[in-house]
């Protein structure tokens, strides 16, 4: 392994998180803070996989109310219907822009749920070790940090459709107790990608 | 003006390298994980503050002028984005509606605001430690803002109620369309090792910038 390159930890340096400067760090044991920002210094961030997890599990317990209860309901002259978020994709399509149920239906369901599922395998391969395809795994982390946000799109067409659908008695919309579990689903899987470490993969690679 | 040879950590990987001295408009990327290690942006403060300050005029008017409007039976009702927020909140959605507003006007508002005072402070060759310290919180910030995801909302929404009466985006829309360009230009043209390079180190030594200066005086 003499050709492997060396990472800063190995060096018994620390790159900052915050403004990045790379410092020696006087003792191990208390790594303490970065002379130039003052950010206090880790070389992986603490507790990663723990923080992790429980974001994860958080987010999929979380996500099963987000979808079973509606998110908006429709009160007409007499009647009324609740819609939950699949509800809402179906009615997009059947009105005929499919384009449009399209987008919501996989920033509604096929990115947390993906999140979900990439953040478990990056989890278990962190944890297993021996990981041999670590630039595909970064990869994948990268799409699933940069995409989360748009889960939140379902979260801001809701809002809009109750603000503005308030002709009581013909015609209102109220917010469905989904919106909150949905909302807090998409907040915890942003938070589940920000609190891993993407160095963790590369320790636990081993064709650096 | 970076032109001396440093030696950094990989944020993705923990790689150590050197960072190559780059022309203008280049990207030093991580040869192991692919990650972006520096960019060098030809105007890498001006340009920025330019944007920022054009970003603040147009926040403010994609903050008050309507959204969209409504109109059926004779009746109009029109919403901003606090007024959407809003609404959420008195049909007793108040955690959700918290969460809107801060990642559609709070996060925003603050990301112009922290990178305006830090673009402003760094005009001067020796910047204030806080200058370091605000833009630290602003790249933090930043994935929170979510202005884009909010504006194609707000176009679902426009297609969602156009069955059912005669909706049109209202001056706030196309507000929020130039702030997503601008936010974007923002990140791309601004630099922040040039930022770092001025601002005064928290353990008091001089920033960088000033240390160059006064060795080129000698
Ligand atoms: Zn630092
Ligand atoms: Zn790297």
């Amino acid at each position: 392994m003499s050709a492997r390159a060396l990472t800063a930890a190995q060096s018994g340096l620390v790159g900052c998180k915050a403004c990045g400067l790379l410092s020696r760090p006087a003792a191990l044991a208390f790594l303490g803070y970065c002379p130039r920002c003052g950010a206090r210094l880790e070389s992986r961030r603490g507790h990663s996989i723990e923080y992790t997890w429980a974001f994860i599990v958080a987010a999929a317990i979380l996500y099963v109310p987000a979808n079973m209860l509606p998110v908006l309901t429709t009160y007409t002259t007499g009647s009324f219907e609740s819609d939950t978020i699949i509800a809402g994709v179906i009615s997009l399509y059947t009105s005929g822009s499919w384009p449009l149920a399209l987008i919501v239906l996989i920033a509604s369901f096929m990115i947390p749920l993906g999140k979900l599922v990439a953040l478990t395998y990056l989890l278990m391969g962190v944890q297993r070790g021996g990981v041999r395809n670590a630039r595909e795994r970064m990869r994948l982390f990268r799409l699933l940090d940069i995409t989360g946000r748009w889960s939140m799109l379902d979260v801001f067409v809701d809002t809009f459709v109750v603000a503005l659908v308030r002709f009581p008695p013909v015609m209102s919309v109220e917010p469905g107790a989904g919106v909150a579990f949905f909302m807090a689903v998409v907040v915890l899987t942003m938070l589940a990608a920000k609190s891993f470490d993407p160095r963790l993969i590369w320790d636990a690679a081993i064709d650096g | 003006m970076n032109t001396a040879l440093e030696t950094v950590a990989c944020p993705g990987c923990d790689l150590l390298q050197t960072l190559p001295p780059l022309p203008h408009k280049a990207k030093a990327r991580c040869p192991r994980c692919g990650e972006i290690l520096a960019v060098h942006p030809p105007d890498p403060l001006e340009r920025p503050l330019a944007l920022t300050l054009a970003a603040a005029l147009v926040f403010i008017v994609a903050n008050t002028a309507p959204l969209m409007e409504m109109s059926t039976l004779g009746r109009e009702v029109s919403t901003t984005i606090v007024g959407g927020a809003h609404q959420l909140w008195v049909h007793g959605e108040e955690l959700t509606a918290l969460a809107v507003a801060f990642c559609a006007v709070i996060a925003p508002a603050a990301y112009i605001a922290f990178m305006l005072a830090v673009l402003l402070a760094v005009r001067r060759a020796r910047a204030p430690r806080i200058a370091g310290e605000l833009l630290r919180w602003a790249i933090l910030l930043r994935p929170w803002a979510m202005d884009e995801v909010m504006m194609l909302g707000v176009l679902v929404a426009i297609v969602k109620l156009t069955q059912l009466a005669t909706v049109i985006p209202g001056m706030g829309m196309y507000a929020v369309g130039v702030l997503v360009v601008l936010l974007c230009e923002i990140m791309v043209t601004v630099d922040p090792r040039e930022v770092w390079s001025r601002a005064d180190w928290a353990d008091g030594r001089l920033p960088r910038r000033v240390l160059g200066s006064a060795r080129a005086a000698q």
